[in-house]
């Protein structure tokens, strides 16, 4: 064959494959490469969506960090993070460890632990706001049938909201920790465990030193999932508090959400979703340098 | 020697975890019984001190009552609506371009891919404002077009056909293209047949991400008949916050979908959540 031939083959290959990727190319650009270039140039100017939008250098960022209102967010939601998802690691850790034993009705526990995961957050929220509701609550009803006397107002309470919500967190999110954790388990080999018990290893001794470390990459993989994941909590704090009682549990999605959408600040949020922007992408490239590192690979 | 028989015989210590993970299941399962059970209460018994678990008096008309309260059948029409053309949008945009990043030779296959990849970190709320803008601009507000055409496209579907694709044997294209088969006919006929497996758990986890997403739809809608059904729950949450029974009826209402889904196809879910995972290796 000729090498026109050839050459001219190729480049039917190559125009069948921008044509394959022609759909996608456009939705890429029109939904996410252009928003993003975007959002970054909205959040520069002040825009109520009504009138011409003005640029305005960097007020944004400057009044948003003077803002207590947002300083209050971050403290809000480096805790909820800080707290939901080494709880949500540690729980979905156990149970996977539980279900990796073979152990009658394996299948209907991981089915039972996973269903919150897909279960709408919205219908999830509604029903634990109906458990904590402070007054006829099945949770306060139970604590004063055990003799209690002094009853956390929970959702109403700024003590107590940001516990309950992290809870519901915790119970909806560990399911898919387990499964990750789950499918890391099932790919450590069994002959390693085999020659450790004939080398008289005890299973606490098995599962720190062959278990946990083989698991690492899963474990660092679920670790920066959950951050990213739990950086962007809306919906529980919507439906179980609207952010209240005053700010106690707002966080940063549910702050873009208000700014943008209930105070039509288009520029203020833009710059606050800057803000997660730069913590999810610290995240991930955290992530791709860290995982040689602390992590072992077999 | 005693460690080892031990190890082989752990009983005790497997009653053990049995019985946690039965009364882990439990708490699990606690607030779905809960829902339920107050989904069928009237009104005045979910105040009554000590709690009942099963109403003496169910009210199933709950369940008719919603309906007539706010158009809650239009909301479960729109959900299935919206989460099944952007499911079937996903398969086949996502489906094209994993074919050609998995299948085809052409210059820039690796920098388009990485910039589509690039997108899975970027978060939702980062495009949202422009976004809305956008269909606003449009007159999408309150449209099918506006919640569907915005997820027609995923970084993360394109990324897990393309490494089930990659698994195909190269010798099984280069043998339909000496039979003289053009690179549709491939890829209609050899390679997605080939990938029905990745295509299932794709779209199992589109259609349930879809019926669950809720910010995107809260924004862009504002008639009651457009609403989604988490929007149309949300905003009965407003209207009545204290009628128990029917924001419960409505949670029911709004799970019970999922759950077939989910019991049909939960295999397939969990192999594409998982599939993320060790592809990120």
């Amino acid at each position: 064959m000729s090498r026109l031939g050839l050459s001219r083959l190729a480049r039917a290959e190559e125009r069948a494959a921008w044509l394959f990727l022609l759909p996608s190319a456009v939705l890429f650009l029109v939904f996410t490469a252009l928003p993003v270039v975007s959002a970054f140039l909205i959040s520069f100017t002040r825009w109520d969506l009504f009138n011409t939008p003005v640029f305005a250098w960097l007020d944004n960022y400057l009044t948003l960090f003077n803002d207590p209102i947002f300083r209050q967010v971050l403290g809000n939601t480096a805790f909820y993070v800080a707290c939901a998802v080494p709880l949500q690691m540690l729980l979905g850790l156990l149970c996977a460890l539980g279900l990796n034993r073979g152990l009658v009705g394996q299948s209907f526990f991981r089915i039972v632990y996973f269903l919150p995961v897909v279960t709408s957050t919205v219908a999830v929220g509604l029903v634990w706001a109906w458990l904590f509701n402070s007054n006829f609550g099945l949770i306060n009803m139970g604590l004063s049938l055990l003799g209690a006397t002094e009853l956390p107002k929970w959702l109403v309470s700024s003590r107590w909201a940001m516990p309950a919500v992290i809870t519901v967190s915790v119970w909806q999110g560990l399911g898919y920790a387990m499964v990750l954790f789950l499918a890391g388990l099932q790919n450590i080999r069994q002959d390693i465990y085999e020659a450790a018990a004939l080398d008289g290893a005890t299973g606490w001794q098995r599962f720190w030193r062959i278990t946990l470390p083989l698991l690492s990459p899963m474990t660092f993989f679920v670790l920066i999932i959950s951050i990213i994941g739990s950086f962007q909590i809306f919906e529980l704090v919507y439906v179980m508090t609207k952010a209240g009682p005053a700010n106690a549990t707002n966080t940063l999605v549910y702050f873009i959400y208000q700014n943008g959408f209930m105070f039509y600040r288009m520029g203020y949020a833009s710059a606050a979703a800057m803000v997660l922007f730069l913590i999810v992408l610290v995240a991930t490239l955290v992530q791709y340098r860290m995982q040689d590192r602390w992590v072992h690979y077999d | 020697m005693t460690e080892r028989t031990e190890s082989a015989s752990p009983r005790p210590l497997d009653w053990l975890v049995f019985l946690l993970l039965l009364a882990g299941a439990l708490l699990m399962c606690g607030p779905f019984i809960w829902m339920l059970s107050t989904s069928f209460k009237p009104m005045a018994e979910v105040f009554r001190f000590p709690p009942e678990l099963w109403s003496p008096t169910p009210q199933p008309q709950n369940y008719l009552r919603i309906f007539s309260t706010i158009p809650f059948g239009r909301a479960i029409a729109n959900s299935l609506i919206v989460a099944t053309s952007v499911t079937l949008l996903q398969l086949i945009v996502c489906s094209m371009a994993a074919y050609a990043f998995a299948c085809l030779r052409f210059r820039g296959r690796e920098l388009v891919f990485l910039i589509y990849l690039s997108a899975l970190m970027v978060p939702s709320q980062v495009t949202l404002i422009p976004n809305f803008i956008l269909i606003r601009e449009l007159g999408w507000i309150d449209s099918y077009q506006g919640l569907i055409l915005p997820y027609a496209f995923s970084s993360f579907g394109t990324f897990l056909l393309r490494q089930y694709m990659k698994t195909i044997p190269s010798g099984l294209i280069e043998a339909a293209r000496i039979d003289g088969a053009n690179h549709w006919q491939i890829y209609t006929r050899l390679i997605l047949p080939l990938t029905r497996p990745a295509l299932g758990a794709l779209a199992i986890f589109t259609f349930v991400a879809q019926w669950n997403n809720f910010l995107w739809p809260l924004i862009t809608t504002s008639k009651p008949q457009m609403q989604v059904t988490t929007v149309a729950l949300a905003s009965l949450q407003g209207q009545f916050n204290t009628d128990w029974p029917l924001l419960m009826t409505g949670s029911v209402l709004a799970i019970v979908p999922m759950l077939v889904v989910f019991a049909l196809g939960n295999r397939s879910f969990i192999s594409g959540i998982t599939a993320g995972s060790f592809g990120g290796r």
